[in-house]
């Protein structure tokens, strides 16, 4: 049965065993829980359950509007999964543009962190102050400033590729060309995830012990070596966490490729998942359709998560 | 440099052993000066290209539009030029949607979610770390899990929820759904600064006569109180930032927030004035990049501690 105790203390040897506590029903713990589990239970169980009656259903602007829904058994989910042109492509191109990202990001994060190892005070600082600066800025904004720097008419990037190279780069749309947009659109999340990475790798590296390194230096183990076979194996679960971090968020990117094809983009070409659902549903208005997706990037999200969900779980010894 | 042979053979030699160890030295010294200008050049490039949106964001916010609009880059708001016309342009200019009300709805929104969040979360990672009880294991996993579920997915059924309730457009409707995604998120952190203060010290004061509820306030939160201040301000930044959500939920011009009101200097039927969006950029990110700043150094330690093997 179930008893209210105070969490047992690290217990000192051969400090008196404390009588056992009366056993109270758990009323004060839930009592404590339940304006959480209301809020929970009403602003995230039941639209989740919503969400899964929807994709059964077909729900339009009418339908919105007060006519009844129509049961329509899997034809949404049929609908979606044999949209090549749609569905498979959206996700294709969120994985694709999603891997460029996660790998650019740990790369330069890594040596971002390396190179911190290796600079006096005064350098390393400045590019924390750097690095910090550009975690704390807001993804709109961010997204809305880089836009401007590479604006077609405007633009400091063409600006100066016209001063430096000769050719006339003004009037050079960026965005247009899906293949350029996903360049600025990486140039954009890489940046902003970046100073996470190389600051949690930077932590992780300076608590490997000194003397193991010292030791393998004077064994003769050159830098790329000690990287490889003593670095590396000292934070790889530093690092599985940070890959699965960075999968799930560039996975479900949304601000940063709406606000892109805000400035200027071709919506069909450039839509990743998160978009591509409220393009369909708050845009269109196929909210049936918009819900099957939603439902299967919960699975994915889910899926890719259970890693970093069991890791957590065994750390925290819950 | 070199010394001259007319010295007999045994000191030749060994000057020829010291003159081949004194370069090596000096090489070695002269490398590692290389290596340490090359990465304090390195150093220098990761400062600029992580400095430069920033930098050019609060430039471009003190040009006049005729030199934001120029092909001659000017890099500096030289006092010749400095203005602030941007910033009133961006403050005072109604024709799209106004920033009074942005402000205020923005305001208002986050501070609902801050008080609510930490209140709930509060008192749920109390529940979770000070007592035993059947389900507290599966409440903690809970919240891990759902921080998982991307809100994107969820934007369809909770628009259709917010709707239905008649809460569209108005600051609790935002608010709540704010609370709700915040709040997995804050329940977890407190969860670990509470569990960072050692039960004994609540036990210690009950034993020398205190109550419990006294004990908790005048011993356990006095601890907590950085801890509590670090999440309520991550909790701040994200209702600030937020985006998707406040998209989809506040749609009429005067119930947007800030982030949704600077979209609006995009429209297709005009060309942007990005002088004043700039200056729209600066004042969003201020608030942001000024509490940020006050408490990263606590959150970039907790995924690291007891993660590298020792």
């Amino acid at each position: 049965m179930s008893s209210t105790t105070l969490e047992p203390r690290t217990e000192r040897p051969g400090a008196p065993v404390r009588p056992p506590k009366k056993r109270r029903p758990p009323i004060l713990p839930w009592t404590l829980l339940v304006p959480s589990l209301v809020v929970l239970g009403v602003l995230v169980g039941y639209p989740l359950v919503r969400l899964v009656v929807m994709s059964f259903q077909k729900y339009e602007r009418a339908q919105l509007m007060g006519q009844p829904a129509e049961w329509v058994g899997f034809d949404n989910y049929v609908q979606v999964l044999t949209d090549v042109d749609g569905f498979w492509t959206v996700l294709l191109r969120s994985f694709l543009f999603m891997v460029a990202c996660v790998v650019l990001t740990m790369v330069l994060g890594t040596l971002i962190a390396l190179l911190m190892m290796r600079l006096g005070k005064g350098f390393r600082l400045l590019v924390s102050v750097g690095l910090l600066l550009a975690w704390a800025m807001p993804a709109l904004a961010a997204t809305i400033v880089w836009g401007w720097i590479f604006d077609t008419q405007y633009g400091v990037i063409n600006n100066l590729l016209t001063a430096i190279t000769g050719d006339n780069w003004m009037g050079h749309s960026w965005l247009l060309n899906p293949l350029q947009f996903f360049l600025i659109a990486t140039l954009i999340i890489v940046w902003g995830a970046v100073p996470f990475v190389a600051f949690t790798m930077y932590a992780g590296l300076t608590q490997i012990p000194g003397e193991v390194l010292e030791a393998a230096q004077l064994d003769g183990a050159g830098p790329v070596q000690r990287f490889r076979l003593i670095m590396i194996p000292y934070v790889r679960s530093i690092i599985t966490v940070l890959i699965v971090l960075s999968i799930i968020w560039d996975l479900r990117v949304f601000t940063q490729i709406y606000a892109l094809q805000g400035v200027g983009g071709d919506r069909d070409k450039t839509n990743t998942i998160g978009v591509y659902i409220y393009q369909m549903g708050m845009a269109q208005g196929h909210y049936g359709l918009a819900g099957a997706i939603s439902v299967i990037f919960v699975f994915i999200m889910l899926g890719i998560s259970f890693y970093y969900v069991r890791q957590t779980v065994r750390e925290e010894e819950l | 440099m070199s010394t001259v042979q007319t010295t007999p053979r045994t000191s030749v030699r060994h000057a020829s052993a010291t003159g081949g160890a004194a370069p090596r030295v000096s090489r070695e010294k002269q490398r590692k000066k290389a290596a340490n200008v090359g990465y304090a050049i390195l150093a220098i490039i990761v400062f600029v290209s992580s400095v430069f949106p920033v930098y050019w964001m609060i430039n471009t916010s003190f040009l006049p539009s005729s030199l934001v609009r120029g092909t001659d880059l000017k890099f500096f708001p030289t006092p010749d030029v400095f203005t602030l016309n941007n910033y009133v342009t961006a403050v005072t200019d109604d024709s799209r949607a106004p920033f009074g009300p942005a402000m205020g709805n923005s305001l208002t929104v986050t501070f609902f979610t801050l008080v609510i969040a930490m209140v709930l979360g509060f008192l749920a990672s109390l529940a979770v770390t000070r007592f035993r009880f059947k389900g507290r294991r599966t409440f903690i996993l809970a919240i891990l899990v759902v921080q998982m579920i991307p809100g994107e997915a969820m934007m369809i059924s909770i628009f259709r929820i917010i709707d239905n309730w008649q809460l569209l457009n108005t600051v609790v409707g935002l608010g709540i759904v704010y609370v709700s995604g915040v709040l997995p998120f804050t329940i977890w952190t407190l969860r670990g600064f509470v569990n960072g203060v050692p039960a004994d010290l609540e036990e210690a004061a009950m034993i020398d006569g205190c109550s419990r509820g006294k004990a908790f306030w005048k011993i356990t939160f006095p601890l907590l109180a950085p801890g509590l201040v670090a999440t309520g301000v991550f909790a701040f930044i994200q209702a600030w930032n937020e985006f998707v959500m406040a998209l989809i939920i506040m749609q009429r011009p005067e119930s947007m927030t800030l982030p949704v009101w600077l979209r609006t200097f995009q429209q297709a039927t005009q060309a942007t004035n990005w002088g004043a969006l700039m200056a729209g950029s600066v004042l969003i990110a201020i608030p942001a990049v000024v509490f940020f700043l006050i408490v990263q150094g606590r959150m970039t330690g907790g995924l690291v501690s007891g993660a590298v093997k020792g």
